[in-house]
């Protein structure tokens, strides 16, 4: 029997420890923008279990391949970035929007406020956007993002990342996450990748480097899979 | 089971990748809507009461008939061509934030009862490792607020931050404060 509309199947809370606290004191920004009263929990109404639904019609041609555009190749690394996007019960989300952005290869943002003395790349906006197919499967060809400095505190170094957003089916599923890459060295430094408190959360911010999707003589291959939340309801089945 | 990925903040770059679905006016494309058209204006600060010039706020309402733009919304009520219920804008130098849009209708509470009239708010900023999630409700619906079960379980003393106050011809001011005295009310979704 379908759950009724005003009881809908609620999402299940984040286990102990996988999603951060607001306030993380390393990450500096944190201490005047989080919430310092506690938050109040509500069951899932229709408000929550509801979303909007964005999709493959709003993604044109392209826009999963930052590397094309403006009228030239960027320069840097290519690389190629796929997944899967699964909710916590294993089960594929079909047709989700991905917006993703990053630096350049130099470690700089084509954005007003970036002040970074690195050079931009005409050939490279760093924006892109896809949507996963029946089976949750995403792709993006990119440039690898260098790294950059920021302000936080003395000698701040972010790692490379790109970041990702997704809304899934439902306000409670909503994601914007960041994706690093295997044996970068600055990530025992960065407050934002360390302020996950759960070891093994924070390691599948990670990508996998991919032999299955790598192109010989053209783009190194790295797998991210992206977990949204799942139904915490026993399938009747 | 696998576990939801971690949330990370979306950094002061946002904008490169989340400008697209910019969407200021949710009634733009639904001439046929009807309803009370409304305009909702605000400001997010910090905790020293400094305006958020590098954020982002998404809305997501139902339309005035109360149905929500959604498979799990299976109720027998109209939907309207052109009004998906989302909005997305950047906040401006000010901190502020602006949206054209239609009160939206009661939608059931877990109970089966009515809410009162909201919009689901989600912020989005650099110094955030996850969006915050609060709802805006209308001042002019004090019944309808009174007896809503979400505001119940709000402490008294803080449910007026939730309520957004006439300010103008169907204009509502409502203002979202990160942290301090003022501290708009965030939950845990």
């Amino acid at each position: 029997m379908p759950p009724s509309p005003a009881r809908p199947d609620p999402y299940r809370r984040p286990y102990w420890d996988t999603q951060p606290p607001y306030r993380f004191d390393p990450y500096v920004s944190t201490q005047l923008r989080s919430p310092a009263q506690p938050l109040i929990a509500l069951p899932h109404s229709l408000s929550e279990v509801t979303g909007p639904a964005f999709g493959a019609e709003f993604v044109r041609e392209g826009d999963n391949d930052l590397t094309v555009g403006n009228g030239g190749e960027p320069i840097g690394e290519r690389i190629l970035v796929t997944g899967r996007v699964l909710d916590e019960n294993g089960r594929p989300v079909p047709n989700a929007l991905i917006e993703v952005w990053q630096a350049n290869a130099a470690g700089r943002y084509l954005h007003k406020r970036d002040q970074h003395d690195a050079p931009l790349d005409p050939h490279f906006s760093g924006e892109g956007r896809t949507a996963t197919d029946a089976n949750g499967h995403y792709q993006f060809k990119t440039i690898r993002p260098g790294a950059y400095p920021w302000r936080n505190h003395h000698n701040a170094w972010r790692p490379q990342h790109l970041h990702f957003s997704l809304f899934g089916n439902a306000y409670a599923t909503r994601l914007v996450t960041q994706m690093y890459f295997p044996g970068d060295p600055l990530l025992p430094f960065d407050p934002i990748f360390n302020c996950v408190p759960d070891e093994r959360a924070r390691n599948r911010l990670i990508a996998a480097l991919d032999w299955e999707t790598t192109q010989p003589q053209h783009a190194l291959g790295y797998r991210f899979d992206i977990v949204l939340r799942g139904r915490d309801a026993t399938p009747m089945e | 089971m696998l576990y939801a990925t971690a949330s990370q903040t979306v950094g002061p770059y946002l904008h490169i990748g989340l400008s697209g679905l910019d969407c200021a006016d949710l009634i733009a494309e639904a001439p046929e809507l009807a309803g009370q058209r409304i305009v909702i204006e605000g400001r997010v600060t910090d905790g020293q009461g400094e305006p958020v010039p590098d954020g982002m706020v998404e809305i997501w309402q139902a339309n005035p008939a109360g149905r929500y733009r959604h498979p799990d919304d299976t109720r027998d009520l109209p939907l309207v061509p052109g009004f998906t219920g989302f909005g997305r804008v950047p906040t401006g130098p000010d901190g502020g934030f602006r949206f054209v849009t239609v009160k939206p209708g009661a939608v059931p509470d877990t109970a089966g009862g009515p809410q009162a009239p909201h919009i689901m708010v989600s912020v989005f900023m650099r110094g955030l490792v996850k969006h915050v999630a609060t709802r805006l409700y209308f001042a002019d619906e004090s019944a309808a607020n009174a007896a809503d079960g979400v505001l119940s379980r709000v402490p008294a003393d803080r449910r007026a931050t939730l309520i957004a106050q006439p300010a103008g011809q169907d204009t509502y001011r409502w203002d979202v404060v990160l942290q301090g005295a003022a501290e708009t009310v965030f939950f845990d979704i």
